[in-house]
């Protein structure tokens, strides 16, 4: 299994554990990864309150250079608003020749050209479609049977182009979580939005919205997330959504590969574990506490 | 450049003025006539908004489905009404376009099937394009974000808080994310230096569509 890869900007930085975890996942069940050469940022969601016209310009250019890599024909997106970003410039392009037209204007100020021959897929739709839950199993070296794990899918990754997953009731990392030997807890938040960068411009808002997402939680270990900015926003504020909300709503946040990473007998310096910041120390002591299986 | 689904936002200056000087105008009827312009855009620039949510049926789906209804101070649907009425100074005087977190709720149920999370993406354009000062803080996040692609062809996520925080002249903005930042410098996920400029700007692109967006 050949890969495209683009990171993007938030796994050369905040997110860095999630770009560790998900090469270092990949490898361990035999997909090869090739980042993209110079690869530049695919505007986020702070492009489309700017510019319609750059907002697909910027993940275009991206989508071009991986046209001229001849070595796969579909590019691997681990960060929902990335991915998101260029599904649309794959969707639109198909639907409306113009605005391919348009783009290799853009494009053409790089010599770069558009045709349209990749095909973006996001990590959980590989791990999801291209693998079976029996990948994982087979590799299971540490059951993570004592774990209850909430799969949180977030918003883009889903919406609006509902790609390999049931957008409105997801089920796509169930059987991954299964696979791994965890339980699945069972809620209603999982496809709830986190605010995205409300906590950074109206901070109010994006604390209510994770403090529900978190009280949700309640009874689990921990959250599993497919998306740089839901993780941070999960992550970064329990201390004080716990004050306001006068509970304790503490929990471990880990990006979904490195979940299947632990289960398939990787440390957790090699998932990155030591760079998120809410993992709880009986987090820790419940994997410490696992057999490793022979 | 033909395609509708990219024609620009706002009319060339020169279209601008001509409609400034329509006496069908309804700005002058503002009650906060003073600060007029600091809150409401010139005449048409609703115009691509409008084509987008023409066939609203003003059922209320996107109200329900929306995660941020609750601190919005007029729902999306009537959001939507207030577009199709030209009602330019409601809508900009509102938060509520700028509250849209792109979480596609509304775009995904409107049994119209109307492009919602793009039409607001549409507003805050326009806001942005017309520098509101009711909405000067999403407004410079979001120029701050760009500026840095722009530069270094990548987000570095610490130079562009900081021009952020600049931007906004609060000495006590940055201090809500102290303890946010010192603990991502303690994993050493972001660092204070400023990078310097890099061979990946994107310069080029950016002008391009600058131009392009001119152009009609």
């Amino acid at each position: 299994m050949n890969y495209l890869y683009y990171p993007g900007c938030s796994l050369e930085g905040t997110a860095v554990e999630y770009n560790i975890s998900t090469k270092r996942f990949m490898r361990e069940v035999g997909a090869n990864l090739i980042e993209l050469e110079d690869w530049t940022c695919c505007g986020a969601t702070a492009v489309e309150s700017i510019s319609s016209l750059l907002s697909l310009a910027l993940p275009a250019r991206n989508l071009a250079i991986a046209e001229k890599a001849e070595s796969a024909d579909e590019i691997l997106v681990p960060c929902s608003a990335c991915y998101l970003n260029l599904k649309k410039v794959e969707e639109k392009t198909k639907k409306d020749p113009e605005v391919l037209a348009e783009l290799n204007e853009i494009l053409a100020e790089e010599q770069l050209q558009l045709k349209g021959r990749v095909r973006v897929r996001h990590l959980l739709d590989v791990l999801s479609r291209d693998l079976t839950p029996k990948d994982i199993e087979s590799r299971v070296k540490k059951s993570l049977a004592p774990f209850r794990i909430a799969p949180y899918y977030g918003c883009q990754c889903l919406r609006p182009y509902p790609v390999f997953d049931d957008p409105e009731s997801p089920r796509s990392m169930e059987p991954l979580i299964e696979a791994t030997g965890a339980t699945v807890h069972s809620w209603k938040m999982g496809t709830k939005c986190c605010g995205a960068s409300h906590m950074n411009t109206k901070m109010e808002v994006g604390l209510e919205l994770v403090g529900a997402i978190l009280k949700g939680a309640r009874g689990a270990d921990a959250i599993v997330t497919v998306c740089p900015m839901c993780q941070i926003n999960l992550e970064a504020y329990q201390n004080k959504i716990s004050k306001i909300n006068g509970e304790d709503l503490q929990i471990s946040i880990l990006y979904l590969p490195q979940l299947l990473g632990l289960a398939v007998g990787l440390q957790e310096e090699d998932v990155g574990l030591d760079l998120n910041l809410a993992v709880s120390k009986e987090f820790h002591k419940k994997l410490t506490g696992i057999d490793i299986l022979a | 450049m033909k395609s509708r689904s990219l024609k620009p936002l706002t009319p060339s200056l020169k279209e601008r003025s001509n409609h400034d000087s329509d006496k069908g105008r309804n700005m002058s009827q503002s009650p906060q006539k003073e600060n007029e312009y600091e809150t409401s855009p010139p005449h048409d620039t609703l115009a691509p908004v409008k084509d987008m949510v023409r066939a609203c049926i003003q059922c209320g789906t996107c109200t329900g489905s929306c995660p941020n209804a609750f601190a919005m101070d007029m729902t999306p649907r009537k959001l939507w009404r207030m577009v199709l009425l030209d009602r330019k100074d409601e809508i900009f005087q509102s938060r509520t376009f700028t509250l849209c977190s792109a979480c596609y709720y509304c775009t995904l149920r409107c049994p119209r099937g109307l492009p919602l999370t793009e039409a607001m993406g549409k507003l805050k354009q326009i806001a942005a394009r017309e520098n509101l000062k009711a909405h000067k803080k999403s407004i410079r996040f979001y120029k701050s974000f760009l500026d840095s692609v722009r530069r270094h062809g990548r987000v570095h996520e610490m130079e562009f808080m900081t021009l952020y925080f600049l931007s906004m002249k609060d000495p006590f903005m940055p201090l809500k994310f102290t303890s946010l930042g010192m603990k991502l410098m303690g994993k050493r996920k972001v660092s204070i230096e400023i990078p310097s400029r890099e061979p990946n700007s994107l310069e080029a692109i950016f002008r391009k569509v600058e131009e392009m967006e001119e152009r009609i």
